[in-house]
């Protein structure tokens, strides 16, 4: 579904995605991780748009990214900060998503699972950082896109929400969609992940599924697992 | 892409007209303006007055209000870059949004107080226009400058700082230096150099463009002076307002450019 092919980028001479190449496939789970500057963001943003790489090819669905924006109508993307406007409502915000997309119907199942409907009409300034996250949560899984793309889902969220939105991820893995997700918490990269992408110093290093992961490092748990492959990266 | 840019302005203007900012604003300009009607002692000078408030203020708080505008819309910017919308459309939905507001907020601002006494009284009602319409050029120039200061400056605070820069050369400095010009080329014929300073400076330009109609040379710097001596009457006000246009047009096309190119 998405294939990256000898992908650069660098940020003022400093070399973030290094000849990368990648493939993630539908149906399934992928987490990437990395220790901090290995290129995830980098690459994340690369696959919406927002950063250019400076040689290399992305491709999602079999379409370059670069020449159009329509792609991203299949895409949903929830950022790991999320700042709006401060004076709209949740209910303008998801208005504004919906004009922009020019979408008829919407999912709104988790506004009532977050428990979000009586929030919707109050100022996303005076809505708690988990509150505004819930909102962020809710846009994402608004439009049913063919992608996930999810950096960091569950930070600053209560348990309770966190299990929510992760019961959700799994069932649109079940409907034959995508789900790229970054996460600093290993626990759920341990619960929800099919296959792990390990990156480093802008290249992917392991790419398999995480009973691969599991045996090649000789780990049980895949926060082991990762953690081993970075101490091996170290020592090399 | 020009209905995307129609919904980004429709939303981002539902912002920045709920904000307090904007609020004080229109405050200030109701104040101002009610202050000089009932103490100027006539419309005529009342609106005199109030064009030398608008050339200084107008251009600080659009300044000001632009790159802090930018700054915090970044994180929603990249939010709204993962949607289905171009950047281009993206670019002039956020410019339209804050524009628009200012704009209308300086209509009320000026206007109200004139709605409220039943109309413009001694003074033409084209006095006042030519006001309004200077006022709103000079937000459209410096939000457009305050964009590509905001695009070119990851730096929040180095940002701020080259926006009130660009103030003070603009509204400050730039006077003293062309009198300093002249008094170093003392005999010297300098209407074209001055001309060419005219033009270079767009608060200058709203000057003369707003003296040139209300037709007093008294509150005019020198460069209004020599304006008047050379383009005075239609042929003027064209000249200078079709430089007010390229003040609008090349820094706008330049932030768009910025805008396009950027890494988020």
């Amino acid at each position: 579904m998405i294939a990256a092919r000898g992908l650069c980028k660098s940020f003022d001479g400093t070399p973030v995605l290094r000849d990368m190449d990648l493939d993630i496939a539908r149906g399934r789970v992928t987490a990437i991780v990395g220790p901090n500057g290995a290129g995830k963001t980098t690459f994340i943003k690369s696959l919406l748009g927002l950063v250019r790489p400076d040689s290399g090819q992305l491709f999602f669905e079999g379409e370059a990214i670069g020449a159009s924006h329509t792609y991203r109508a299949r895409i949903g993307y929830m950022p790991q900060i999320a700042q709006f406007p401060e004076n709209l409502t949740g209910a303008d915000f998801f208005a504004l998503l919906r004009d922009l997309r020019g979408a008829t119907s919407t999912d709104e199942r988790l506004i009532d699972a977050l428990g979000l409907r009586e929030s919707l009409g109050r100022k996303l300034r005076v809505l708690s950082g988990g509150t505004r996250q819930k909102v962020n949560a809710v846009a994402a899984f608004m439009f049913e896109p063919a992608l996930y793309v999810l950096d960091e889902p569950t930070t600053g969220l209560d348990p309770v929400s966190a299990g929510i939105l992760k019961r959700r991820i799994m069932e649109e893995r079940g409907a034959a969609r995508a789900v790229i997700l970054t996460s600093h918490i290993l626990a759920d990269v341990d619960e929800l992940a099919d296959d792990v992408v390990f990156l480093h110093e802008g290249k992917a290093r392991f790419v398999g599924n995480v009973r691969d992961l599991k045996r090649q490092t000789g780990q049980i748990t895949t926060e082991r697992a990762i953690a081993e492959l970075m101490l091996r990266e170290r020592a090399a | 892409m020009i209905t995307h840019a129609g919904t980004v302005a429709k939303f981002q203007a539902r912002d920045v007209v709920r904000s307090r900012w904007l609020a004080a604003y229109v405050a200030f300009f109701w104040i101002v303006t009610e202050g000089l009607l009932r103490f100027a002692g006539g419309d005529a000078r009342a609106i005199l007055s109030l064009a030398s408030v608008v050339l200084y203020v107008v251009p600080l708080v659009t300044l000001v209000f632009g790159t802090v505008y930018l700054y915090n819309a970044r994180e929603f910017t990249e939010l709204l870059l993962a949607q289905p919308v171009g950047r281009r459309a993206l670019y002039v939905g956020l410019y339209a949004g804050l524009t628009g507001p200012l704009c209308l907020a300086i209509i009320a601002g000026i206007g109200m107080p004139f709605v409220f006494r039943g109309g413009v009284a001694e003074a033409q009602p084209a006095m006042l226009a030519s006001l309004v319409g200077a006022a709103i050029a000079l937000t459209l120039v410096f939000t457009a400058i305050a964009f590509c200061i905001a695009l070119t400056c990851t730096d929040r605070l180095r940002g701020l700082g080259a926006a009130i820069g660009a103030w003070m050369v603009g509204a400050l400095v730039y006077d003293g230096l062309v009198m300093a010009i002249v008094a170093a080329f003392d005999g010297h014929p300098l209407e074209r150099p001055m001309l060419a300073l005219t033009l270079a400076n767009p608060i200058d330009l709203a000057r003369i463009t707003l003296l040139l109609q209300l037709d007093v040379s008294a509150l005019m710097g020198y460069t209004g002076a020599v304006f008047q001596q050379f383009l005075g009457g239609a042929v003027g006000t064209l000249v200078a307002a079709g430089a007010l246009a390229l003040w609008i047009v090349t820094p706008a096309g330049f932030g768009m450019r910025a805008f396009e190119r950027k890494d988020f």
